[in-house]
């Protein structure tokens, strides 16, 4: 009797960096990346709260934390999880230009909120305010810090997809990781309100 | 040795780099390795290492390096445990200082969990994982090489601690604030934090890329209630590891923060709280103790079916207990600290829910038992393991009962009661699932049995030895002896219980002497496997000649039954002899690269230079680093095709063609 | 012959077996300390272990029958006449059978678990008991008396027949005091305080150890609590403070070092050597008492009043 066997490669209806059979597996694959990302924050979401009143001789969040800056921050990082959608929309669209242009504004956007950030730290650091001071301090930095390294590690990437979109096109590989990127960066807009929040708001308020 | 020798070792390296003590051990390692280098020039062996292994992204050549790479440190941590052994054998005479005990008891566990209970794993993973489910590789056949690497690095630099500069001692917890630079200026414990970092990254990048093969790789037809067993336990031991390695990460990371850039996550001043990293850790440690013991539940689930010649009993059930287990093993950590004033409420939730996680496990026990019932029960070494595997477990399950049991485990806690039990469960239940499921699957990665009557030898000894052993460390934990002390007052009556312990010990070690034996006797002389299914086995990875062509399956095959290997050979199908040369198609596989090797060695180089803080070296690591990942992102040559025709002429040449 | 060698084969494993285990419970039996508990806590403890370990046996002993017999009489060897059903997969009764096995022997242990673990973390007795702060350092043992005012390194004295109340801390990596036969041992751990009541039946000299690593002198922390009849501890406190010298802060530096001591007593000691208070205790079963200590003595302030100052 002979034996069934599968037909490899079928063809399917759907967006292009869903469309080829391999890509669409490695879009899975980046879930599970962020599933491992989004307990790494919490367990610094954990740490945070367990510190958050580990003052030692330290400044509490009260004293250390100024909202202009932050309020900037929030409103740059929101902007730019608007752009990258924007800069995706075009790539459906197929169009080349536009997504290149969003792309762009996404990765100044977001240079802007890393400027922001390393100011304000170098700013807690000056004041005398490091992470040696307190574990509360040691846990504000290391959560924030954390975020804003993946931030700038994004925009690193970011200019990488450039450079390969604007040599190769839109072909399913640079779709999905194009795709994969923008939910990278969406990611880190929804960790950012949870660190407004709960590192700021709350800090400032309680 | 020449004395400007050492004068140009203490010029080049500083006093806290290379300790006079270990120059020794040094020398030795160093001759070593230049007699491998001076065997693999001669023998012209250089671009074949290169070209076959360094830089495969071969799922089947990664488990053959893991597996490699699991046996070595399966011996280097049994030659520290025997170390232990000798010491407490001889409390009056020690044979090794307390600094040197306190190093081998820590990298005795360490290498243990971390580089050798989970290469072992991942070694089967590697090697059985794609075939049973009808897979010509893993979903990301290069971040499988990456994760490789990067393991490996990381085993590498945590046994290098040994010989430049010492290893870690703060046992393989690390509780802090032991592990903080007042009680612990070496390096030792950057060792330890950095290779664990490293190895780690490599492990979370293993789960992600298992959980993906298998949900997305199976063969049409594969639902999941069709899965054999050991793909159930690579699903959840994958996802077990995606939720359980970033609160290690992050706790090893304030660790390291704490010694290297002053953060005060656990120093004693400044407000911090050693207990957050007992939380952390924990947090990952206990879903560790299911990820090194759920696979062996797939293995044995394998062998068991397959040597009664008998479907395996109630499979449904199996699965469920399975995915229970993967839920319930979150909500167990405290457990491993009772003792740190939780309070009662906590306590008893944490003890109940332990107890809670017995239940299913105590039901896969009875369904294995009933699998035989009725069958016809082959006694191989693979099935001995099970065999043996059985009962001990069963011990080991209720000594962890006791354990859960709060009030007792005021008593045990950290005592040699509970070495004794996790030993019983790691031993019991993780070894001898690895070496069950290594002697089963042994022909299909290498081609040739394992000889039987040397693993029955080698069995006998592991499993006699293991008895001896730990038996008395249950009496030793009644009688109050705590855990890591290198020598104790003979007032105690601890002596004699402690030397059966290290009679049991050698006689272990004996067990392994014999395996190696074994696998070496078996490489040249053993049996080879012509049929490609020498134990009659029940899935796809029989289906497949030994050792399996480079592509795996000349055509994929649709499954239509749960174990689809044993249903195509009842109805009479079978891939040799039922396709014709005109079915061949050209196969898209991955492509070799050098950039995970590259990756891992340039991590290692971080970790290295940050174990000193020679930053310099940590800057050239980490441009290393980012050149890897950013080739690797420019590079879209990642495929190589096999042709039709060469396909053809291998499966004729393997007399698997029609006509 | 059969019946014979069928009899005396047993005997040559039962005999030594039993020598070995009457050596065990006899000769050297006390050395088990964890099974001669000498206080209520420790007993406590020792009949939850009990019961369990029963508990154990009723499952151990049915699966190791079964596994026998399976093995036996399943194995494939020619003219095996036990039947053969390869595809007999499942078997629902069976199944829920042994769901509920684990369940039914869980519940008789977890019952009793629950119970004595709320019950172990009350004081039985309200009214003064000793205070004994206990601080690890590294590689010794510092116990103060904050109603008596005494201290003592690597040794404690204690009123038999009454609860005692320890209050841990460390100024050192952790570690966990442990007296075996008083009862379980709880982590010392610095910048945090735990509470542990423990209480001897009679007078005796009880050895106590560290259980968790801290360092290489860890083995050698070794402390005997001896138990005396309450008039011979008043008695002895009385002593201490006609006798010994007060620490003062050089002692406590002194201690600080990293080494091992021999015994110390002092007759006081500065008040800031224990950093801070317990984190409360169930005194009585009637709630929570933060336990403060100041220069007139000891007070107990419940939780529930703590709220509204």
């Amino acid at each position: 009797m002979s034996l069934p066997v599968a037909e490899e490669n079928l063809e399917q209806h759907l967006p292009l960096e869903f469309s080829d059979e391999k890509e669409s597996i490695k879009i899975t694959g980046f879930w599970m990346f962020l599933v491992t990302d989004v307990l790494i924050f919490g367990s610094l979401f954990s740490s945070y709260a367990v510190y958050r009143s580990a003052f030692a001789q330290g400044p509490t969040p009260n004293q250390l934390f100024t909202f202009g800056p932050v309020i900037l921050e929030t409103l740059l990082l929101l902007t730019s999880s608007f752009t990258i959608g924007l800069a995706i929309y075009a790539m459906r669209k197929q169009n080349k230009k536009a997504l290149m242009a969003w792309l762009v504004v996404t990765l100044l956007l977001g240079a802007g909120f890393v400027t922001s950030e390393v100011h304000d730290f170098v700013g807690y650091v000056a004041s005398g305010a490091t992470w040696h001071q307190s574990g509360f301090l040691s846990a504000f930095f290391f959560l924030v810090g954390t975020h804003g390294a993946h931030v700038t590690f994004g925009i690193l990437w970011a200019v990488t997809l450039l450079i390969q979109v604007a040599r190769r096109g839109l072909t399913p590989i640079t779709a999905r990781k194009l795709f994969t990127f923008s939910l990278y960066w969406h990611f880190l807009d929804i960790v950012w309100i949870f660190i407004f929040t709960f590192v700021y708001l709350n800090g400032k308020i309680v | 040795m020449p004395s400007f020798v050492q004068y140009l070792i203490r010029t080049l390296f500083p006093h806290d780099v290379l300790r006079p003590t270990e120059l020794g051990a040094d020398v030795m390692i160093l001759a070593t390795g230049v007699i491998i280098v001076y065997y693999l020039t001669k023998q012209k062996k250089w671009l074949y290492l290169w070209n076959e292994w360094l830089t495969t992204v071969d799922h089947k050549k990664i488990a053959v390096m893991y597996l490699i790479a699991a046996v070595a440190m399966l011996f280097r941590g049994g030659v520290d445990a025997l170390m232990l052994r000798t010491n407490l054998a001889l409390p009056t005479t020690p044979v090794i200082s307390d600094l040197e005990y306190n190093q081998v008891f820590t990298t005795h566990g360490t290498i243990m969990i971390f580089f050798m209970a989970m290469p072992f794993i991942f070694a089967l993973f590697n090697a059985v994982v794609p075939l049973m489910i009808g897979a010509r590789d893993v979903a990301f056949p290069r971040l499988n090489a990456m994760s490789f690497w990067l393991f490996a690095f990381g085993a590498l630099l945590l046994n290098i601690s040994f010989v430049i500069g010492g290893s870690p001692d703060a046992g393989w917890t690390a509780y802090p604030p032991y592990t903080g630079l007042l009680f612990n200026p070496g390096p030792g414990e950057n060792y330890y934090f950095l290779s664990l970092l490293i190895a780690g990254i490599g492990t979370t990048m293993t789960g992600v890329n298992f959980l993906v093969t298998t949900l997305r790789m199976r063969a049409p037809g594969m639902t999941l209630m069709k899965m054999p067993m050991f793909i159930w336990a690579t699903m959840a031991t994958s996802a077990l590891i995606l939720f359980a390695f970033p609160p290690l990460t992050v706790a090893l990371a304030m660790s390291l923060f704490d010694r290297l850039f002053g953060s005060s996550f656990f120093t004693l001043a400044h407000g911090g709280l050693p207990m957050m990293y007992v939380n952390l850790f924990w947090l990952f440690g206990h879903p560790e103790v299911y990820i090194v013991v759920l696979p062996p539940f797939g293995i044995f689930s394998e062998v068991v079916a397959t040597f009664s010649r008998k479907a395996l009993f109630g499979y449904s059930v199996m699965v469920v207990s399975i995915i229970s287990i993967m839920f319930l093993a979150y909500g167990t950590w405290v457990h491993h600290f009772f003792t740190m004033g939780a309070g009662p409420a906590v306590n008893a939730f944490f003890g109940l829910s332990t107890m809670l996680i017995a239940i299913p496990t105590g039901v896969k026990i009875f369904n294995w038992i009933f699998t035989m019932w009725g069958g016809r029960i082959r006694l191989t070494t693979a099935m001995l393991y099970q065999l043996a595997f059985i009962p001990t477990f069963v011990i080991g399950g209720a000594t962890g009962i006791l354990l859960a049991t709060v009030p007792a485990d005021y008593q045990l806690h950290n005592t040699y009661f509970l070495i004794a039990h996790f030993h019983n469960v790691l031993i019991g239940g993780t070894l001898f699932g690895l070496l069950s499921g290594m002697y089963y699957w042994w022909p299909k990665m290498f081609g040739h049995k394992l000889n039987e009557r040397q693993g029955q030898w080698a069995f006998w000894l592991y499993f006699i030895g293991f008895w001896v052993t730990f038996g008395p460390q249950y009496l030793l934990g009644l009688k109050g002896m705590t855990r890591r002390i290198y020598t104790y007052p003979l007032g105690f009556g601890w002596h004699e219980l402690n030397v059966i312990s290290t009679v049991g010990a050698f006689i272990m070690g004996a067990g392994f002497v014999v395996m190696v034996y074994n696998v070496v006797w078996s490489l040249k002389y053993g049996e080879k496997d012509l049929t490609g299914d020498p134990w009659d086995g029940r899935t796809l990875e029989w289906a497949l000649p030994s050792p399996v062509p480079e592509y795996n399956f000349a055509r994929i095959p649709v499954v239509t039954a749960r174990d689809a290997w044993w249903d195509m050979k009842q109805k009479g199908q079978t891939l040799a002899n039922s396709l014709r040369p005109e079915d061949m198609r050209t196969i898209e596989l991955p492509k070799n690269t050098p950039v995970p090797f590259l990756l891992g060695l340039a991590f290692f180089v971080v970790g290295f230079g940050m174990t000193f803080q020679w930053w310099v070296i940590v800057a050239f690591g980490a441009a290393g680093v980012v050149a890897s990942l950013v080739y690797s992102a420019f590079d879209y040559d990642e495929h190589k095709h096999v042709g039709a025709e060469v396909i053809r002429r291998t499966e004729a040449a393997l007399g698997r063609l029609q006509g | 012959m059969m019946p014979k060698r069928r009899r005396g084969w047993p005997y040559r494993y039962v005999v030594p077996l039993a020598m070995v285990v009457g050596l065990l419970v006899s000769g050297c039996g006390q050395q088990y300390v964890l099974l001669h508990p000498a206080g209520p806590v420790a007993q406590s403890e020792l009949h939850l272990l009990i019961v369990a370990s029963l508990a154990m046996l009723v499952v151990i002993v049915p699966v190791f029958v079964l596994l026998a017999i399976t093995v036996i009489r399943f194995r494939d060897k020619p003219g095996n006449k036990a039947p053969y059903w390869p595809n007999w997969h499942g078997n629902k009764k069976l199944e829920i059978i042994w769901w509920i096995i684990p369940v039914v022997l869980l519940t008789v242990i977890a019952v009793p678990t629950v119970g004595q673990t709320f019950a172990l973390s009350k004081l039985p007795k309200a009214k003064d008991p000793v205070i004994i702060d206990v601080t690890s350092l590294t590689w010794k043992w510092l116990f103060q008396y904050p109603g008596q005012h005494v201290a003592t390194v690597n040794y404690a004295v204690i009123p038999a027949g009454e609860p005692v109340l320890f209050e841990l801390t460390a100024d050192s990596p952790m570690n966990t005091f442990w007296v075996p036969q008083l009862g379980g041992m709880e982590y010392t751990m610095p910048n945090e305080v735990l509470p542990l009541w423990l209480e001897a039946y009679k007078p005796g000299v009880y050895w106590g150890h560290s259980g968790n690593f801290s360092g290489e002198g860890f083995e050698k922390m070794f402390f005997n609590v001896k138990s005396v009849t309450p008039e011979a501890f008043q008695q002895w406190v009385k002593k201490v403070h006609q006798t010994a010298k007060p620490m003062t802060m050089t002692n406590y530096h002194n201690l600080l070092a990293f080494n091992t001591v021999g015994v110390q007593t002092y007759s006081n000691y500065p008040s800031d050597t224990f950093p801070a208070e317990a984190n409360g205790f169930t005194l009585n079963g009637e709630g929570m008492y933060m336990i403060m200590h100041d220069q007139h003595g000891i007070t107990y302030m419940p939780m529930s009043d703590m709220s509204n100052h």
